[in-house]
């Protein structure tokens, strides 16, 4: 396997860019045509070759300059990485899980050599060769869960489990959808879940925890969530609200295609062994609009969700007041055609735009 | 979202194993050993964290819940101690009788419901005869890290004292035994009084014993959070009943010397379990329509939830009908 690794910013000029290959594998996270909360959790055991499903950690073009943004974000506000004393075990429990699935799904890029406690960890895309005792803190220039996830694309929150509930008790936290690590840390999954609307009425949450709590050991879980940024932001934290809200104000009907992006998590759910904490990887993977629909089927079925998003998400989701210039360019990829079932985007089979 | 739609499967992943030791303790107590079948590592586990043991009974299968009291760093070797129940089901004697060094079994990925809070200052275990298995897993990991333990063990007798020996061998100044037979018991209300803040107390033993905890704990002010419990029911004998599943289309009847999940397994129906004895909600079942009264041995369900739902792997039914959505 040979990934080319962009040269891209998300942030200044903006150079990001997704290949063919990256916009074909994007995780679209619409399976029908409308939208509405649900615990749509399966199992994280692989998937279709090549998809973002596939492997445990992801890795893709965007990896080092993704890893160089997180640097830079560290380097202005070191509190977007917190671990509680007492999570110090989970990070190496996390550690661990990260090497070793790295070095079995990419061989070519990652490699982990271990004799007894003695680590060696090599990780080729970003130059790291390092030997350290596993479980002695002393020997990394990090704590363990900083350490792994300067190298590993994605916001890590890593979750305490007690009193049946769940704590935000360490996270590194960087390329977030507006919430913040330092306000919710040491909150339980009620608390840190609070300023979502429809869902708690649903019993959205009360299921949730449950399936959550329930995560066994070797038997890790998946779900996709969404909302919207303008320019190729990744990080689009509270802390930093004044220098990228007022972007969304940007968007004109001529630069929309280019500047307008979803902005898809795919979040993951794995049971830590010697902690007994779950660790919650939140990647972010993100699309121009005018990427999107060079698939007809999403084309057609992402003008149908934005279309009949209820208000509420919509505006928690921060895009309401750019939503009637979405639909204005949407529209223009729907031609009421029926879309297939599922969330891939079938561009073999899908009939070619009619207008 | 259906990347790769897979139907989850009931119970926690399984490995198969080779049985590497049999270990008679005492009288009553076998220490079994298990080794991987296809040579790999264990995975690590988290002390409290306990294994499903499957049997092969002739044609029936039972799977009984074990604590692992191995070291949780040991990835080489899992451990269980079995305390043989003569007047129980089955598993624990099939377990003393017919297994051997070399059988084949297959064991349950770790599940960890009686874990350590990590916060804890100090952890202070109270364990009562079999009770012990899990602090034999917390001690090794608690060691390991330097943190702050004592062990107050109950014991019917010296000769009955699975694991005495060595654990006062080796933490002489950490662990203190009680012995029933000479009247002794743990003064808990002294033993309470005092410890520093931010302490945690874990009970593991008979019923009796978690209660008591329980309530003199809140009655010294100590809150829930820093008091933990694992007890694990075995399903009781019952008078034989009759259920319908409406979901599986089928009408079954659950055996005197079954469990209802055992019975619905038994007619392959694919229900959800995991820990098998009430504790975890897992195999949480709706109650469709009732006309008699039920058994609820679980320690899962609210009371304002007994009317309508019954967790099937430690709970029965007495009465005219019973139909349950699986």
């Amino acid at each position: 396997m040979t990934i080319q690794f962009n040269k891209e910013t998300f942030r200044d000029d903006y150079s990001f860019k997704n290949s063919d290959w990256a916009i074909q594998r994007f995780p679209f996270p619409f399976h029908e045509d409308s939208y509405m909360y649900s615990v749509n959790m399966e199992q994280h055991r692989g998937g279709p070759a090549g998809s973002v499903y596939e492997k445990r950690f992801d890795v893709d073009e965007h990896y080092i300059s993704e890893m160089e943004d997180r640097a830079m974000v560290l380097a202005d506000d070191p509190l977007r990485c917190q671990s509680l004393p007492h999570m110090t075990l989970a990070g190496w429990d996390l550690l661990e899980l990260i090497m070793v699935s790295k070095s079995e799904d990419y061989p070519d890029l990652f490699e982990l050599h271990r004799e007894g406690d003695i680590w060696r960890w090599i990780n080729k895309p970003m130059g790291i060769d390092d030997t350290f005792t596993f479980l002695d803190e002393t020997t990394l220039p990090y704590g363990p869960m900083e350490y792994i996830t300067r190298q590993t694309q994605g916001d890590f929150c890593v979750l305490d489990q007690r009193d049946d509930n769940l704590w935000m008790d360490a996270g590194m936290v960087t390329t977030q959808a507006d919430w913040s690590l330092d306000f919710d840390i040491g909150m339980n999954f009620f608390e840190w879940h609070a300023p979502v609307p429809l869902a708690h009425e649903k019993g959205i949450f009360k299921r949730a925890l449950k399936f959550l709590l329930n995560i066994q050991q070797g038997a890790p879980a998946r779900r996709l969530n969404w909302t919207m940024t303008v320019n190729p932001l990744l990080d689009t934290s509270p802390e930093n609200y004044h220098k990228w809200g007022i972007q969304k104000t940007t968007l004109t009907p001529e630069n929309i295609g280019a500047k307008q992006h979803l902005r898809v998590e795919l979040q993951s759910f794995f049971r830590l062994p010697r902690s007994n904490a779950l660790v919650f990887p939140i990647r972010c993977y993100l699309i121009a609009f005018q990427d999107i629909v060079k698939s007809p089927k999403w084309g057609r079925r992402l003008h149908r969700v934005i279309r009949d998003l209820p208000e509420e998400l919509a505006t928690y989701k921060g895009f309401i007041d750019n939503r009637p210039m979405m639909l204005d360019f949407l529209s223009k990829y729907d031609d009421g055609l029926p879309t297939s079932p599922g969330v891939f985007p079938d561009n073999e089979t899908e009939p070619a735009l009619q207008k | 979202m259906s990347a790769a739609p897979q139907r989850a499967k009931a119970g926690a992943e399984k490995i198969e194993v080779i049985v590497s030791a049999v270990l008679p303790l005492n009288d009553l107590v076998t220490r079994f050993e298990f080794k991987r079948k296809d040579g790999n590592r264990f995975p690590t586990f988290s002390a409290g964290a306990h294994t499903v043991v499957h049997m092969r009974d002739g044609d029936r299968q039972r799977l009984n819940p074990y604590s692992l009291m191995s070291d949780p760093a040991d990835t080489e070797t899992y451990a269980i101690s079995v305390r043989r129940d003569d007047e129980g089901r089955g598993g624990s004697l099939f377990m003393h009788n017919n297994v051997k060094v070399g059988d084949a079994m297959e064991i349950t990925y770790p599940v960890n419901l009686f874990s350590l809070d990590l916060r804890a200052k100090k952890h202070v275990f109270l364990a009562g005869g079999i009770g012990i298995t899990p602090f034999m897993a917390m001690i090794a990991q608690l060691e390991r890290s330097s943190d702050s333990w004592e062990l107050h063990y109950s014991v019917r007798t010296e000769a009955l004292g699975t694991y005495v020996d060595q654990l006062v061998s080796k933490y002489p100044n950490k662990v203190r035994i009680y012995y029933d037979d000479q009247s002794q018991s743990i003064n808990l209300e002294n033993l309470l009084d005092g410890q520093p803040l931010g302490t945690n107390v874990y009970v593991c033993g008979p019923k009796g014993m978690i209660d008591w905890v329980h309530k003199t704990a809140a009655a010294a002010g100590w809150p829930d959070a820093n008091v933990h419990s694992e007890e694990f029911t075995a399903p009781q004998p019952g008078k034989e009943f009759q259920v319908r599943l409406c979901r599986s289309e089928k009408t079954i009847t659950v055996g005197e010397n079954e469990s209802l999940l055992e019975a619905m397994e038994r007619e392959g129906v694919d229900a959800p379990f995991l820990c098998r004895g009430g504790a975890c909600g897992q195999c949480e079942t709706n109650v469709v329509s009732s006309d008699g009264e039920f058994i609820h041995r679980d320690h899962w369900l609210e009371p304002d939830e007994h009317g309508n739902k019954i967790m099937p792997c430690v709970s029965r039914f007495i009465g005219k009908s019973l139909e349950i959505d699986r």
